[in-house]
């Protein structure tokens, strides 16, 4: 809401500095989003009212004149200029005049450019000063003419003084609708600043014959329209209406029209109630010899209309009309029909003046795509006692600015009257809920000056609402109003003396803190990215060939989805928006790894090195309808150079399954996570040979490895391995040991000793380790495979597997014989177990 | 034979000073005191000299071959001192060359500041309670006293699913309600954070999805000064303890009285800049007591019951932390941007 300062100081007193208003406002609710003050820039020396005494043609050109100014300092001056609406022979418009050396805005620019008036000679002609346009005075951007002043404009005096205003722009919450007007604004500053604000009740000088008879109102649907006043105003003569009527609508954002449809948008800034003008005598008797009818109704199927701005519309039973005897005329409180518009060959009006339902109101105006000044407040709502008073003010300023003849009375149906409501306020609820103590006096006073009335009852206040007030309703919006009232700011500070609640873990987050942790240490970056992503975007984790594989991608909801990992569901399946911003947005993703492939991509346009995890939701749908499961998991993404490139390692190798697999390895062991192992997978998005399943207990939670390179080209990903994880977090949630099971430190040296064995390379070394682990018992403390060999010395088909043991007790000094004998035992259980054969064991 | 032997003794000594290597050392022990040497020689010598001279000249050979033992051996430490000094000078590096690349990753800033508030907030007894994204309208809108086509619902653009009343959650304040009735009858004290969606062109200044905190305290005895009270602590933990705090009133359906919280301009100190819009201040939160009826939505008798909520925006935090511009950085994860935090 626009509001300028002159036009609000009809209504109150303005005691503050503009910024202290400002900043009051601002504190109350109100905010001021910005402070316009017109003609601050002019130069209250050099930019006067002024007074044409003569226009004259100018000698050497047809499109100049030469008017003679008189600006009340001196002799009058004479200045060239080629406004289109001033011409030869007129005089006494009261005009901005400029003198030389004035800063003015260039009228010939495309941007904002100051300049100073300079004395010039314009076809021969010294120019001694300028009268300017709107835009020259940076009022509008209108460089058509220029400014034409009222008739009784004081010359001589700065123009600073005469049309300078300031502009607030309030930018108001949708319970402030009551501020969407220039009278509800000053009931708050009148408020705010300790004063009672003018609120005048119209009086309209009417001479014409009584409206009765003259036109029948029906309201077929009251649960839409409460209320429908119309005033009659006979013989009026359309033209533009008065400067300062103008100046005030454009100040406060709207294009002044004609002098009819001015009153209408003034009344509707002035008191929040928007009007209607209809031509009279455009509208249609309900039955020949009848009066013009107006008929509030529900539109009926398939009826259409073509709206002021020119828009044919469909209409929908759910939307309220105006119409006449004859058909729609107005699509209620959103827009006026264009037949029934005011025209210059307009002569009789009625003015319109109605209370529609603001819910109905606002579906109608959002299913149109049709937001309207009218439609913006009646869809907030007001007041159904304003209908009246704002007609007759209408109806007296088209009288007194249209000459027109206003009929005697307002035809007014109003089959649901506004009621005032009364709430009961019990003082100790102030300090219970804003922690402040007031009286109950204090309690009056305060809402007394928000119009409240208050009267005694058994436990407190009754509050009397008034009716412009339509958000309040229950004693916390009178609670609300008293700390607006006393002040945010004055309400005290204080620290919570309530009980504190329980205290509780939160296993979760705890978790994915430590997994962050645990990652950035390994030296990965952590990403956020998206929850949606693009409807094809998952599917492209698999290639062509495996869509249709319904164990790797699935296509219904259910719990299943929560055991597939990655679980890639058909976009159709997953939780999609119905109003997606962008193609690439529009399906909740049931995976990480898309978005993390899609960021790797990104970066791998100015890096070869991408390391980087996420920890967040994926939204896997349980059903058809209802919300989905929201699972958090970890991504992670490593490609590229082990480690940075620099003179140290000029070629660093890059990263494989085997580096992830270290972080896999510190995330398990910083996670306390002791029953995890690995097994071979095989999953279409994953190379075929790297490919590994994470299993903590018996249950799988995650899957890592290499992408797939079919899949890598798809993503058109540069040619280097990539290697994935995507593992659920909230799965491991019950195997995360917050403490560390300490283990005591031996005090005797241990004994090392090393072993090669040869297998079969089909036995997985997480076998071998597990038969050396149970063969070696209590004294085997550690073991280490140092060495993966296949080679000319080892038969085809097997693999050389080298050990380093370390044996130790807790009790003495272990003897070489006594590990030996140890070592002897694994040697020989290998071989009974797994057909190993000992390559040549080595003492070290 | 005591004149040379004597000769032998200045000779081998300055010799000795001058040595400054082991194998200089090794030559000089060999020459001096090895087999061949004279003084080897003159003690093997002695049985041939006259009974007389014999005790004096022996005595003499013997004491400078314990001499010149004496002195090896200090030379000794004091050369391989020198090796030693030798051997590391050989190892000088240009320590100016860039060392070797360790890598230690970083947590996003937006998980920084929200580990931040995390730990502000866990002094002051609120813990975190999570809430799902994807919401009902029920809970989103509806209990929260914004029924269908209330027109505070603009300020919310939404996502909706394709599900019927099932949308993007457009604030954590869903979770409120969530919270209240997992809690109720107990007093509560939590913050919720997350991931929230709106339905925006995404810009330097708005994106489709961000992060939020909302804070909820509900028990017997809350006041609005208890709200101003914590939101003032928290803002001069978070922003600096010379910040200015101030309440703005405000409108969310759900809460009431209803707030905004500006926090003084830390680039311009209240002076006006382009970060606060030349006000002096920036908003930092929404916030206010908790609505009876939300309350009673919640499970809560609002004549037993008081409660404060409040909300704010971590993207936002960072931004003005780091005097960061645009807030598409946040998720487009470009290594470049992500590796300064």
């Amino acid at each position: 809401m626009r509001v300028p300062l002159s036009w609000l100081k009809e209504y109150v007193d303005i005691t503050l500095p503009v910024e202290e208003l400002a900043e009051r406002l601002t504190l109350a609710g109100l905010e001021v989003a910005a402070i316009e003050r017109i003609g601050a820039e002019w130069d209250r020396d050099k930019i006067f009212v002024g007074e044409i005494l003569e226009v004259k043609p100018h000698p050497n050109a047809d499109r100049l004149v030469l008017a003679v100014v008189n600006y009340g300092r001196g002799a009058p001056m004479t200045v060239v200029t080629g406004a289109p609406n001033i011409r030869v022979g007129e005089k006494g418009h009261k005009v901005a005049f400029a003198t030389v050396g004035a800063r003015l805005i260039d009228g010939y620019s495309e941007e904002k450019r100051y300049m100073t008036l300079k004395p010039s000679k314009i076809r021969g002609i010294p120019s001694e000063g300028m009268v300017c346009s709107e835009k020259e005075l940076g009022i509008s951007d209108d460089h058509e003419g220029i400014i034409l002043l009222e008739d009784d404009a004081p010359v001589g005096v700065p123009l600073a003084d005469y049309l300078g205003d300031v502009v607030l722009d309030i930018d108001l919450t949708p319970n402030l609708a009551r501020c969407l007007s220039i009278i509800g604004v000053a009931r708050e500053v009148a408020a705010l600043t300790g004063q009672r604000a003018r609120v005048p009740d119209p009086v309209a000088v009417a001479e014409g014959a009584p409206i009765d008879g003259q036109i029948e109102i029906l309201i077929e649907d009251p649960d839409l329209c409460n209320r429908y006043s119309a005033m009659l105003v006979r013989d009026v003569k359309i033209g533009p209406s008065p400067k300062w009527m103008q100046r005030r609508l454009t100040l406060a954002g709207m294009r002044p029209i004609n002098n009819i449809v001015d009153v209408t948008n003034y009344i509707m800034l002035e008191w929040g109630q928007p009007l209607h003008a209809f031509d009279y005598d455009l509208l249609r008797p309900r039955r020949a010899g009848g009066p013009p009818a107006i008929i509030v109704r529900r539109a009926k199927p398939g009826e259409r209309m073509t709206t002021l701005d020119g828009v044919d519309r469909d209409l929908t039973p759910e939307m309220l009309l105006i119409t006449d005897g004859g058909g729609p005329v107005a699509i209620a409180g959103v827009m006026g029909g264009l037949e029934s518009e005011v025209t210059e060959q307009t002569r009789n009006v009625l003015i319109e003046s109605a209370n529609f339902h603001a819910i109905n109101n606002r579906r109608t105006s959002q299913a149109l795509k049709l937001v309207s000044e009218a439609s913006i407040r009646f869809s907030r709502g007001i007041p159904a006692s304003r209908t009246v008073p704002a007609a007759t003010r209408a109806a007296e300023l088209m009288r007194t600015l249209a000459g027109g003849v206003v009929a005697q009375g307002v035809a007014d149906n109003c089959p649901v009257p506004q009621e005032q409501k009364t709430v009961r306020l019990r003082p100790e609820q102030v300090g219970r809920v804003l922690g402040i103590d007031m009286t109950a006096d204090e309690v009056k006073a305060t809402l007394e000056r928000l119009e409240f009335e208050c009267a005694p009852a058994p436990d407190g206040l009754d509050v009397k609402v008034p009716l412009h007030r339509l958000d309040v309703e229950i004693e916390a919006d009178l609670l609300e109003e008293i700390a607006r009232m006393v002040g945010y700011d004055r309400i005290p500070t204080t620290r919570l003396r309530d009980e504190l609640p329980p205290q509780r873990n939160n296993p979760p987050l705890e978790l994915a803190r430590r997994v962050r942790s645990a990652l950035v240490g390994c030296g990965l970056y952590e990403a956020l990215t998206y929850s949606f992503v693009g409807a094809e975007d998952q599917d492209r984790l698999l290639p062509p060939a495996s869509r249709a594989d319904l164990s790797v991608r699935a296509v219904e909801p259910g719990p299943h989805l929560r055991d597939m990992l990655p679980c890639i569901l058909a976009a159709d399946a997953c939780i999609r928006l119905a109003n997606p911003m962008t193609p690439e947005r529009t399906t909740m993703r049931t995976t990480l790894l898309a978005s993390l492939l899609a960021v790797t991509a990104a970066n791998l346009r100015f890096t070869e090195r991408v390391n980087l995890f996420e920890v967040a939701r994926v939204y896997l749908p349980v059903d058809d309808k209802g919300l989905p499961n929201e699972v958090t998991h970890l991504g992670i993404v490593m490609t590229g150079p082990r480690t940075e490139r620099s003179w140290l390692t000029p070629e660093p190798e890059h990263q494989d399954f085997f580096d992830l697999k270290g972080v896999v390895e510190a995330l398990m062991a910083a996670l306390g996570i002791g029953d995890w192992h690995v097994e071979a997978a095989a999953h279409p998005t994953f190379h075929p040979g790297r490919c590994a399943h994470l299993l903590v207990g018996d249950k799988r939670v995650g899957i890592f490895g290499e992408l797939n390179p079919t899949v890598r080209v798809a993503w058109e990903l540069p040619e280097q391995r990539v290697c994935l994880l995507e593992m659920d977090l909230d799965a491991v949630l019950g195997h995360v040991s917050a403490a560390v099971k300490f283990q005591p430190v031996s005090r005797y040296p241990a004994v090392v000793q090393d072993m090669a064995i040869v297998v079969d390379e089909t036995i997985p070394a997480a076998e071998v380790e597990r038969v050396i682990r149970e063969t070696g018992g209590r004294l085997l403390r550690n073991v280490v495979l140092f060495d993966v060999y296949q080679g000319p010395s080892i038969p085809a088909g097997k693999r050389s597997l080298a050990y380093s043991l370390t044996y130790q007790s807790d009790e003495k000094t272990l003897t070489d014989a006594e590990a030996a004998k140890v070592h002897n035992k694994i040697v020989q259980r290998l071989a009974a177990v797994l057909g190993a054969q000992l390559r040549g064991p080595s003492g070290r | 034979m005591l004149e040379q032997l004597s000769d032998i003794r200045e000779r081998a000594m300055a010799a000795l000073a001058a040595v400054d290597s082991l194998t200089a050392l090794d030559a000089w022990r060999t020459e001096y005191l090895g087999k061949k040497s004279f003084v080897t020689a003159a003690l093997k010598s002695i049985g041939q000299l006259p009974p007389e001279d014999r005790p004096v000249v022996g005595k003499a050979a013997h004491e400078l071959r314990l001499a010149l033992e004496a002195a090896l051996e200090e030379a000794r430490q004091r050369v391989l001192a020198l090796e030693q000094e030798r051997a590391a000078q050989a190892e000088r590096v240009d320590v100016t060359l860039p060392g070797r690349p360790a890598t230690l990753g970083r947590l996003h800033p937006i998980t920084q500041i929200l580990y931040e508030i995390y730990s502000i907030f866990a002094e002051m007894g609120f813990q975190v309670y999570d809430a799902p994204e994807v919401e009902t309208d029920e809970l989103n809108f509806q209990l929260l006293n914004l029924p269908p086509d209330h027109p505070a619902r603009d300020m919310w653009s939404t996502f909706y699913t394709t599900r019927d009343g099932i949308l993007l959650r457009t604030h954590t304040s869903p979770g409120q309600i969530r919270a209240m009735r997992q809690f109720c009858p107990e007093p509560i004290r939590v913050i919720l954070p997350g991931r929230v969606y709106r339905y925006e062109a995404v810009t330097a200044r708005s994106e489709s999805m961000f992060h939020q905190v909302e804070g909820l305290a509900v028990g017997p005895r809350i006041t609005m000064a208890d709200l101003k009270g914590v939101l003032t602590d928290f803002a001069r933990r978070l922003y600096g303890e010379h910040r200015q705090v101030r309440f703005r009133c405000s409108y969310f359906p759900f809460t009431e009285p209803s707030m905004e919280v500006d926090v003084s301009c830390a680039l311009c100190d209240g002076a006006g800049c382009r970060v606060c819009k030349h006000t002096g201040w920036v908003e930092i939160a929404g916030a206010g007591m908790v609505h009876p009826q939300v309350l009673r939505n919640g499970g809560y008798d609002p004549e037993q019951f008081t409660g404060f909520a409040f909300g704010m925006g971590p993207d936002r935090i960072a931004m003005l932390r780091y005097g960061i511009d645009d807030i598409r950085y946040f998720y487009s994860d470009d290594l470049r941007f992500l590796a300064q935090f």
